[in-house]
Parts: structure tokens; sequence; C-alpha cells
């Protein structure tokens, strides 16, 4: 198996001061969000990587740095060998940039309303100027929906079908590697169920390799091959599906798993994990965690902690052990 | 998997879809859209409807001069539904006449503001940063002025750089250029607003990951989105585009009595009022209210149908 | 039940709309017993949200109760009228919804809400007003409720916004809380620190729960039983272990099979075919037919399936997860 993906050290900040005039007047600096701090991994070609964090995580913003949408303000993407933001030759990149495409979460603002949908799904080979007749045909016979439903407009189907439109349109320029950015969290549950059930046969029949982003943990291990856990734009963790499942190495894990619902926990009394996501723009000294960790030591408390192998497994954690 | 029905053609989308069915359950709109489809025709075929060519001076007699309405003229016998002026003109064609200029000079204006108004929108809001910063700056300095000083501004400026024997030609287009470009800062307002709704969309997002042009993507994914809005607003300014025309002619700098408008009608008609000659002013006001009151009318159910919040 | 709270009896919502009278809410029957949590679960579009509307006199013109009956304490409340039916919001029946920031006034500190409905409802001087919403801070776990009572609803983040409209909820001590997807737009830490909340005031001051949601997990560690809707009408109910591990509705069997946590292990989800049908195009006989595996000519005619075991099916308990 070959790496597509491979991110080093990726780092994006965002400027989120307010006006210069109130700066001004208030006296204060400038304000920065590091939304994603260094992060690196590798994710191999035919398998599902998951990105797993709440909110602030970070996890869309490397998605968006991924598919090239959003420069990074440091560390490199690669895919293929190419970077996607040094490279000088256009034609590479341009290349590699046809590879990648994108499923969106929402599926009512991710089409254009006023465009059919022959339309929207032979656009990625429209604006290469390549040939689109029966392409979109074919593809929604692909995607389980009718070719007559090509001279449709997007209000005229319900929640799912889009979402499978929006497959469609994403699998037109045949790429290697599609970016799915909470790809069913708007669905309802028996209509998420047929989406996965598609995006799992697309990726055997077509050798694709999804990077998959969400927060639902169940989703996470029905799909994903390798999963990544964030937290406050930093990789906590990284290990095999069942390897991460079984064993939750970081304290951070090991309370997500635990807060979140199980459909068979039946009046589960939990212990509700302490605090909230501190303030992303003033993250915690440390290891970012060590405020609600139950295992903190002091060195938590000043020292950063570095990713180590443990097992199978990739860890942030001074306290962890294999 | 799914099968629904073929889609029906547009036609009967449209009178089976919201739109029409709000529409016609309002008899405000219904009116007011068959008085301005009735003056918009009569101005469009005024050389077929008017019974005199109220410019031809052979077809002018001065005899005919202050006839009232609907009585026969002392001196030739001929009545004349709405009277004539002191000229002999009918009344009645030379409002048809100047219906059409003011129409004209109305949806071209309209039309120079919103292509003006929506580019400059589209662009502050989908660039951003200095660019949307200088072009909303503009509009806000135009906004503290009054729109019909700007237009007067604009016509004298204009008037002054042409030669005095070309000055009624142009002052048609001159009229246009200053009612219109008094006018964009509307539309690029509302559409620079939406335009930063539309952007975060991820529809927008895809197209950009696709490789489209930032201009590819303005014209063909975010302005077909944002043009609901524009539609009222353009409706609303024809609506002060007229009234300001007629306020402009009326102050005298605006159509030139060679190609009256309603404006210049209601000036020349106002010097007769006390006078007795009440009904050279009176029909063309009339017809100028009801244009305007009208085209406001509709863009008010218009801009309430197209936005379901404000119900 | 032997202590019930809450009684609806076969109760209908209509919307008439130009194309035809719309049935969001279809011949609903459920009670909630004093310290109980009921999960209302189904898709978007099931009704769920409609009935806890209904409950609390809070439909969106044109949509009214068309029949049925609401029982509160033995007291029939969906015939009061608008002034008496605010009496019993707040007072009877506290609120939690989705998005906190719609419950909370942005220009009013959470202080000034809570002794507001405190005095409104129980009558008690303003000084007391603002001990007990102290009080009511505190129990819902807001750190120095003191110093913060005078904060704006701005001012908290969107899991300590919850807590104060947990809080301005049960402030007035009401028998029936309905939470319409309390958690859904929190993270799953705050999630679980939510419902566990939930969970300890209902069952130390013995307040009924109708608990609106789309989230099975969330049904299953919550609630004591669970009523699953779809197309407006009621297909199953009955306690929350028995309906989610042996459903008797083949839409309940279908919906676990399609729930990623329930079919670990499986490559790929049990899937339902098709879509649930809008509320124009119901069809005749189980709403459920056109997308059921063991629908037969029964289930297509007229008269719908009664409740038999819990579940509005013909054949309960036939189709497996």
């Amino acid at each position: 198996m070959s790496v597509i993906v491979r991110i080093t050290g990726l780092t994006r900040i965002f400027d989120v001061s307010k006006p210069w005039l109130n700066r001004l007047l208030e006296r204060r600096p400038k304000a920065f969000l590091k939304a994603v701090s260094d992060v690196s991994l590798e994710i191999e070609e035919r398998s599902v990587y998951a990105l797993v964090g709440e909110s602030g995580s970070g996890k869309s913003t490397i998605g968006n740095m991924v598919v090239g949408l959003l420069a990074p303000s440091e560390g490199s993407v690669e895919i293929n060998g190419v970077d996607l933001y040094r490279e000088k030759d256009e034609a590479k990149v341009d290349k590699v940039r046809s590879d990648i495409q994108m499923i969106f979460q929402s599926p009512y603002a991710s089409l254009n309303p006023r465009w059919k949908v022959r339309n929207i799904i032979a656009e990625p080979v429209a604006a290469r100027g390549g040939d689109t007749k029966g392409l979109a045909e074919k593809l929604l016979e692909q995607v389980g929906l009718s070719p007559a439903d090509a001279d449709k407009f997007p209000h005229e189907f319900s929640g799912g079908q889009r979402q499978r439109i929006c497959i469609a349109r994403a699998l037109a320029s045949n790429p290697k590697l599609i970016v799915c950015d909470e790809p069913t969290s708007a669905l309802d549950v028996s209509v998420q169920a047929q989406v996965l059930n598609l995006m799992s046969d697309l990726q055997e029949d077509l050798g694709l390799t999804y990077l998959f982003i969400t927060h639902d943990l169940t989703v996470v291990q029905h799909m994903a091959d390798t999963v990544g856990v964030l937290y406050l734009g930093r990789l906590v963790e990284e290990a095999p599906r069942d390897e991460l499942f079984e064993k939750p190495r970081h304290p951070y894990t090991q309370m997500l798993f635990e807060a979140a619902p199980r459909i068979d926990a039946f009046g589960r009394e939990v212990d509700p994990p302490k605090g909230e996501i501190p303030d992303p723009i003033n993250p915690p000294s440390g290891c970012a965690f060590h405020p609600r960790c139950p295992f903190a030591i002091d060195r938590c408390k000043t020292e950063r902690p570095e990713m180590r192998k443990l097992g199978k497994a990739r860890v942030a954690c001074h306290v962890a052990e294999a | 998997m799914e099968k629904t029905p073929n889609p029906p053609s547009a036609l009967a989308r449209f009178a089976d879809g919201d739109f029409f069915y709000t529409f016609k359950r309002s008899p405000v709109a219904v009116v007011s859209f068959v008085v301005v489809a009735l003056l918009v025709l009569a101005a469009v075929f005024a050389p077929l409807i008017a019974p005199y060519d109220p410019f031809n001076p052979a077809s002018l007699n001065l005899m005919n001069g202050f006839s009232e309405p609907m009585v026969p003229n002392a001196f030739t016998g001929e009545t004349f539904w709405l009277g004539t002026d002191d000229q002999g003109r009918d009344v009645f064609s030379t409002i048809l006449y100047g219906l059409r200029i003011s129409l004209f000079v109305g949806f071209a204006a309209v039309m120079f503001a919103l292509v003006l108004g929506v580019t400059l929108g589209l662009i502050a809001g989908y660039i951003g940063g200095w660019v949307e910063t200088l072009i909303m700056r503009v509009a806000d300095v135009q906004l503290t002025f009054p729109s019909i000083l700007v237009a007067m501004l604009i016509f004298g400026v204009a008037k002054g750089f042409t030669p005095p024997e070309y000055r009624d030609d142009v002052a048609i287009w001159v009229l246009i250029f200053a009612i219109g470009l008094s006018d964009w800062v509307q539309f690029a307002r509302v559409v620079r607003g939406a335009t930063l709704v539309e952007k975060s969309k991820d529809y927008v997002q895809a197209a950009r990951l696709i490789g489209r042009s930032p201009g590819s993507i303005m014209l063909r994914h975010i302005l077909p989105n944002v043009l609901g809005p524009v539609l009222v607003i353009a409706t609303i300014s024809l609506a002060l585009a007229i009234i300001a025309e007629a306020t402009l002619s009326f102050l005298g700098v605006g159509a030139p009595p060679t190609q009256p408008s309603l404006g210049t009608l209601i000036r020349i008609g106002q010097g007769f009022l006390f006078s007795g000659e009440w009904w050279i002013l009176l029909f063309p006001a009339v017809t100028l209210l009801t244009l305007a009151l009208s085209v406001n009318l509709l863009g008010d159910w218009l801009r309430d149908a197209l936005n379901p919040k404000l119900r | 039940m032997t202590d019930t709270l809450l009684t609806v009896d076969d109760l209908c919502v209509e919307i008439p709309t130009r194309r035809g009278i719309l049935k969001p809410v279809d011949h609903v029957s459920l009670t909630i017993a004093r310290g109980e949590i009921l999960g209302v679960v189904g898709e978007s579009g099931a009704g769920k949200s409609m009935t806890g509307n209904a409950v609390i006199g809070l439909l969106d013109p044109p949509a009214h109760i068309s029949g049925g009956q609401i029982h509160l304490n033995g007291r029939r409340i969906d015939n009061l009228s608008r002034d008496k039916m605010r009496r019993v919001r707040g007072k009877e029946i506290g609120m939690v919804f989705q998005d906190p920031l719609t419950s909370l006034n942005p220009l009013l500190p959470i202080g000034d809400q809570l002794t507001e409905t405190i005095t409104e409802h129980l009558g008690v001087t303003q000084a007391e007003a603002r001990k007990r919403a102290i009080a009511a801070l505190e129990e819902v776990g807001i750190p120095a409720a003191k110093s913060r009572i005078d904060s704006y609803p701005h001012e908290f983040s969107g899991g300590m916004r919850q807590r104060v409209v947990i809080a301005l909820a049960l402030c007035a001590e009401p028998d029936l809380v309905i939470a319409d997807e309390p958690t859904t737009a929190l993270d799953v830490s705050v999630q679980a620190q939510i419902i566990s909340l939930l969970k300890r005031l209902c069952r130390e001051r013995g307040t009924g729960v109708m608990l609106v949601t789309h989230d099975m997990g969330v049904i299953a560690e919550a609630s004591d039983r669970v009523a699953v809707m779809y197309a407006g009408r009621l297909a199953e109910i009955g306690p929350v272990r028995q309906v989610l591990t042996e459903p008797q509705h083949p839409y309940t069997a279908g919906l676990m099979g399609s729930t990623p946590g329930a079919s670990l292990g499986r490559k790929r989800l049990n899937q339902i075919p098709g879509t649930m049908p809008g509320l124009s195009a119901v069809p005749d006989g189980c709403a459920y037919n056109p997308r059921c595996p063991r629908a037969e000519a029964k289930c297509r005619a007229e008269p719908r399936p009664p409740m038999t075991n819990g579940a509005a099916c013909w054949f309960p308990g036939e189709v497996k997860i």
C-alpha cells in the first residue's frame, strides 16, 4: 500500500482581531486563533481515514487545506508526492487537484439551487473543458438515482437524494481522494445508512480513498480504517480503528468514548466529563487537555507532549502507556 | 431506485407555483399589474393610439388652443377628450408620448443603475478586502447627498460639457445617466449582502474546489441567486426614477420641450393652472401619479412575496 | 401507570393548505407518568416536535389541534384560552429547545429572566425570587452562580446557556418538561453533561419529561419509555429496552438496523429502502407499507393497523433487526 496523502507539520492561524479602530480605542493587541497546530499524518491509498473531534478541534480546517481551498500557515500537504502549495510546476498541481474532491455537510447549501442537476454534476468536467455528454446520466445511475433526474432542480429532491447528487458530482472527475466533511450529520438515520452504504460500495468499486471528517463516533466505527482524534487543533491520538475502540490510550479519547451515548446502554449513569472545551484563542499551557484530565501531572501543565508510538497507535500524552 | 414523475414545463410550473398563487390572491397586486401593463402598452403603441401627432407642426391648428375637455371648440368645432394646450396640441396625445419618454428614461436609468450596482456589489462582496472598503465607502458618501441633488449636479456638469446645438439631442441620455448614477447604491448594498451570504455556502466552495475562476463563480453561481432582491429593488427604483425624472423635468433641467416627458408636461401645465385651463396640468399629473403608485404597490407586493420572512 | 401526569388521547393536528389538509400529528395517544422520561423519536417530519408543540399550546397557525384531548394532572388543557394556557406554560410545563438562544432574551440578564418567571408563577417577593434563581443556577451546575446571575446570555458558552435554559424551565417547579432536541447543537462531552443533568433533576423532583430527539443513543441512555413516530403517526410505544432490542414494528426494526452503533462488525448497514413519505402523500393503510419487507394486501387496505403489543402493525414482531 502506498501513501496518497502526507501531511507534515500542518498549521493554520486565523487573524480574529477586531477592526483596527476598535483595537486602537480599546488598546488591545491583534488576536490570533491557531485552528490547527503542527498536525502530521499519512493516509494510505484505498483506505478510510477518519478525523474525529468536537467543535473547535480544527477538523474542517484540515479538510479545507487538504483539498486546496485554504493555504496553510506552516507545514505542507503532499498528494501523491506533489506539494499542493509549494510545487512550482502548474500542470502537476492541476493534475493532482483534479484527483481530489469533496462532499459537504449540508445537502441543501452544497448544490446551486438555480442549476439543473445535469449541469451541477458535470461541472467538474466542464470546468476543465472535458466531454460531458451522457456523464450526468451515467453518474446518477451509479449513485442510485434515475437518469431522468438530470433535468430537475435540486429543490425537487429530499436530503438523502441531494447528498447522492453531491456524491455524483464528486465522482465526475474520477478522483482518487474524496474529503467528506460530516457527509451524513444532516441526514436522518435511515437515510444515513443508505448514504454510508453507497459510499462504502463506491470506495470498493472505484478504489477511492476517503478522508472522513466527523464528530459521530458510531459513523467512525462503522466506516474508518484509521482514526485520528483531534483536540483544540492538535492530533492527540491516532490508531487503527479496532485498536482505538478497544484500547483508547489518550485520556481525551477515553473521555469522548465514555461520553458518547450508546444505543445498548439503557439507563446508563455516566459520570459526565468535567468542564468544557477551552477558548482556542487562549489555549491552556502544556497539554491543552490538562485542565480536564483526570490523570494530569505537573509536567502536563508546562510541557507539551510529543507524539509517541505506543503499540500500533501514536499518542500525544505524557501519562499514556502502551 | 426512487422514481419521480417527469418534470412539467416551465410555464406549467409557474402557473402552479406559489408565486402565481399568491399573486392571484392579492387584489392590489393584480390591479396594479394591470394598470402598469396598460400604461406600458399605451406608451409603446402611442403612435397607433394617439389621435393626433402633437409634434408634427403641420397637424397643429392654433385655433384649437385651450379647448376644454369633451367640449367642441368654439372656432373649429373639433372635440378633444382631454382638451388641448395653448398651442392646440391634444393633451391625450401628448400624455401618451410623454408617458413614452418617462417610461423609457425610467427603465433605462434603472437598468443602468442595476448593472452598475450589481457589478460593484458582487465584486465588493466576493473579493472583499480593500476593494470592498473602497466601493462601500464611495456608496456611503453618495448616500449622504439627496439623490435628486446628485442627479442635478451630474446633469449640470454634463450640460456644461455639451455644445449648445447638441444639448436637446443628448438631454435624454444625460438624464438617464444622472438618475442611474444617483441610484446604484441600493443595488450595490443589497447585492453585497446577498453575496456575502451565498459566498459562504458550500456550492461556492465546491465551484472553487473544481477550479472555477472568481469571475466565473460570481457570474454563473452567485449572480442567479442574488437576483430575487434585485428584482424587488428594481421595481421600486423604477417608480422612484420616474418621479426623479419628472422632478428634474419639472425643474426645467430634464427632458426638453421638444421631447416632453410627463414632468415637462406638468411644468408647462402649471403655468395655466390659475388662468382656468386646469386640464393641461391635471391629466398629466394624474397619469404620473397612477403610474408611480401602481409600480410602487407592485414592488411592495413583490418584496413580500419573495421574502416570506416579512409576512 | 399508577401516577399519570400527562395523557395525550387520540391527538390530531392539521395544517390546512391550498393543496389539501396535512396531518403532521395523526391520532397519537401517549401518557407520561411522574418522574418518567418518555423519549419521542423519529425522522425529520415525523411529527415529533409538532406533538410537543401541541401539548404546550405553541402551534404556529394555521396548524391547529383538530381532534383528541390532552390532560395534565387530570385537567384538560387542549381547549384552554390563550391566557390560561400561558399560565400553564412555565408554571406546569417547562420547555427546553434545541437552540438555547431562542428561549433566552438576549437583552436581559439571565437573572432577570429567572426571577420574572419565578415571581409570576410562584408569587414570591423579588428578594426571595432572586434567592431561588441563584439556587436554580447552582442546581444546574453553573459555577459561581451568585456572580454570574447578572450576566447576559451571550456571555455564556453553548453548554452553559443550555443549562440556563434548563434552570429557566425548572425554576417554577413544573410537573412536566418538554425537551425538544435539547442536545443536538452541543458537543458530545457537553451533551453527556446535559443529559445526566436532566435525568438527575427529574428523578429528584419527580418531573415528567417528554424528550424529543432523533438520536437513538440519547433515547437509549436517558428515557424510560420510548415512542417511535412515523409520518405523523405512532408506530410503536413501550419500555425503552424492549422497543430497542425486540422491536415489534418493522419500522423500529429498520431504524435500529440502520443505526451504525447497533450493527457493529457488519460491513454494510441494513438500510430501509426509499424515504419517509411527505405529509401530502401518506399512503393508504399502514403509512409504512411501501417500505416494509413484510407488507401484504391487508397493510395497503384502508383501515390502518390497530395497536397490538404496543405497535401499530398487523404482524407485530415478525420483522427482526
